[in-house]
């Protein structure tokens, strides 16, 4: 009986899912952009299988500088005669690492944030969206820069910078969503029931707002994305000589006159790779909710 | 409605204070001591320590906190730790340009972005609707700074048109605002033709058709004007990310603007030029958030009584 009950449940979840997935399926724009992230994220964990880091991407050779594209260098050399396509294969690494962890950091705090000032309400909800009302003014560069200034640019402040601006907008999609199904008869069930606070919000509440907060996680990865070239390019991010697209883009700046490729090839690998994730966020919050689409 | 103006510009004060604060905390754990930056390498200790207790800075962290903020009120930002000059002076002289460059990218986006979204969503599924989509999404994913390469290395490089640098004529603003308008252009164009689309649907829409009204009148007269709410909030919005963006841009063109003047005083731990060029920005996109939520009760009249009410 209790099987047969949990089985029902397991179909109907199943189901659910795969609606999901059809209708995800059926925009073909968004499984374009799949791919193309499939490819880059391929690349980023097989990046030592592909190519050596230490001989293509940092070792410096000046008789090679500035090859154009060829068979032995797909995308030619810089102007420390590094392959350009073995910077772009580690360079996918750095900006999805990047890119992930500080949505994944983000997105933990912003949940916890969100989920107690929508939950409690009142002075816990006024305290802590003050607060990220304060967080909010700041422009996401701008605090990205204070912070890396103060604490120095390694991978770990980078990726503190990056998250701690990310977080109101998290905080304020999961509180929005709380707040809407907060008021609903189930949850006033599940309280008449005796079930804990902390227990409402990870079984009966969350459940319910994961859709939004996948989107804007997969949407944030992308600007993420942007952020970090961005701080790279002004030498504020990633440092050289580990290969970055950012970076790679600022130190060919100067060649842009007679090798843009050295500019261009880095700058379509960023636009790709954001693209994507754009589409597949956008093909994501059509399937989760199709009443969205028009 | 001034009673109402009035509250919102009380309630910047605690944000504009945690904001100032946060940064204060972050610039005191920049290592290196700013007495030290000043006097340069060769200075004694005695005169180091001179200059400290002269500075205020061996003061009480929230001691020095209190002094800045009082001293910050009357307008009065400190002096720059690298060439002496007043931080206010300094700031107002660059916030020119950054102003001059934002207020252009954002017409651009506007001028461009809302017209692009109408016609999109009048004519959806049309070639012109697939053709700036996909140039929105394309302009949304590109970085600012790649963009603002590749004008350059276009329009300066090989046409010769436009100076890739400085700050001297209109011509130097073309490119920099252009490579500003870029994406929040690409978003205006996606916001403009998704409420477009929704609006067009609604009833008072089909009577106004049924009534006769011409067609341009329904999309201009009828549905435009309830379309706008959400288009106007993000214009507003991305006037806020401008200003974060040039920061960028402004490097990417060596103009001198607040940005390029911030990015500068980080590499250099110049805090008071860091912090002013802070809160400046943050005052400024206040302002044009309060802007935004007055004109609101213009475009919906609805509004201003809740407004005013509350």
């Amino acid at each position: 009986m209790i099987t047969e009950k949990k089985n029902k449940k397991m179909i109907k979840k199943k189901n659910r899912f795969l609606s999901i997935v059809f209708r995800f399926k059926k925009n073909k724009l968004a499984l374009f952009g799949l791919i193309i992230f499939a490819i880059m994220v391929f690349m980023a964990i097989f990046a030592d299988f592909i190519v050596d880091y230490e001989i293509d991407a940092i070792k410096q050779n000046m008789q090679n500088r500035f090859n154009p594209p060829s068979k032995e260098h797909f995308f030619g050399t810089d102007n420390f005669g590094r392959d350009v396509f073995a910077r772009i294969v580690f360079g996918a690494r750095i900006s999805l690492f990047v890119g992930i962890i500080t949505v994944g950091i983000s997105l933990f705090f912003g949940v916890l944030i969100g989920a107690t000032a929508g939950y409690f309400g009142g002075k816990v909800d006024n305290f802590w969206m003050r607060i990220m009302d304060v967080f909010l003014a700041i422009p996401q560069m701008l605090m990205a820069i204070a912070v890396v200034a103060a604490l120095g640019t390694d991978m770990f402040n980078l990726l503190i910078a990056l998250s701690v601006s990310q977080i109101p907008r998290f905080a304020r999609i999961v509180r929005s969503s709380i707040l809407t199904v907060k008021g609903q008869d189930y949850i006033e069930a599940a309280r008449a029931c005796g079930t804990s606070n902390s227990r409402i919000i990870s079984k009966h509440i969350l459940p319910n707002a994961i859709g939004p907060i996948i989107v804007q996680a997969t949407l944030n990865v992308a600007i993420t994305i942007l952020v970090i070239s961005a701080l790279s390019f002004v030498g504020l991010g990633v440092q050289p000589p580990t290969p970055e697209w950012g970076s790679m883009m600022a130190d060919s700046k100067s060649q842009l006159r007679y090798h843009p490729y050295l500019v261009i090839i880095p700058g379509i690998f960023v636009g790709l790779t954001v693209m994507s994730l754009n589409v597949i966020g956008d093909g994501l919050r059509d399937a989760l909710d199709p009443r969205l689409k028009n | 409605m001034l009673r109402y103006i009035g509250r919102r510009i009380l309630m910047m004060i605690p944000v504009l204070l945690g904001v100032s604060f946060i940064i204060f905390t972050i610039m005191e754990f920049t290592p290196g001591d700013p007495a030290m930056l000043m006097l340069g390498e060769n200075a004694t200790a005695s005169e180091v320590n001179e200059l400290r207790e002269e500075m205020g800075l061996n003061e009480n962290f929230l001691v020095r906190y209190y002094k800045y903020i009082k001293d910050a009120v009357k307008g009065d930002f400190g002096i720059s730790y690298r060439n002496k000059v007043s931080v206010s002076k300094e700031i107002t002289s660059r916030l020119n340009n950054t102003l001059k460059l934002t207020t252009l990218g954002v017409l651009i986006s506007v001028v461009i972005g809302v017209p692009v979204g109408i016609i999109s969503a009048v004519k959806q599924y049309s070639i012109i609707d697939y053709t700036s989509l996909i140039t929105a999404l394309i302009l949304t994913s590109l970085p600012a700074f790649f963009v603002g390469l590749m004008l350059i290395l276009l329009f300066s490089l090989h046409l010769n048109w436009l100076p890739p640098t400085g700050a001297d004529s209109w011509k130097n603003f073309v490119m920099p605002a252009i490579t500003l308008a870029a994406a929040s252009m690409a978003t205006l164009i996606r916001m403009t033709r998704s409420t477009m689309l929704e609006v067009i649907r609604q009833d008072y829409i089909r009577t106004a058709r049924a009534k006769g009204a011409t067609e341009n009148r329904v999309i201009y007269k009828h549905a435009l004007r309830n379309a706008l709410l959400p288009v106007v909030t993000l214009i507003g919005l991305n006037f806020g990310t401008q200003l974060g963006g040039a920061i960028v841009t402004e490097t990417v063109f060596t103009m001198p603007g607040l940005g390029s003047l911030m990015i500068a005083a980080v590499r250099t731990k110049d805090t008071p030029i860091v912090m002013a060029a802070v809160i400046t920005i943050a005052v400024i996109a206040g302002f044009i958030n309060l802007f935004v939520d007055i004109l609101y009760t213009f475009i919906d009249p609805r509004l201003k009584s809740d407004l005013v009410k509350n």
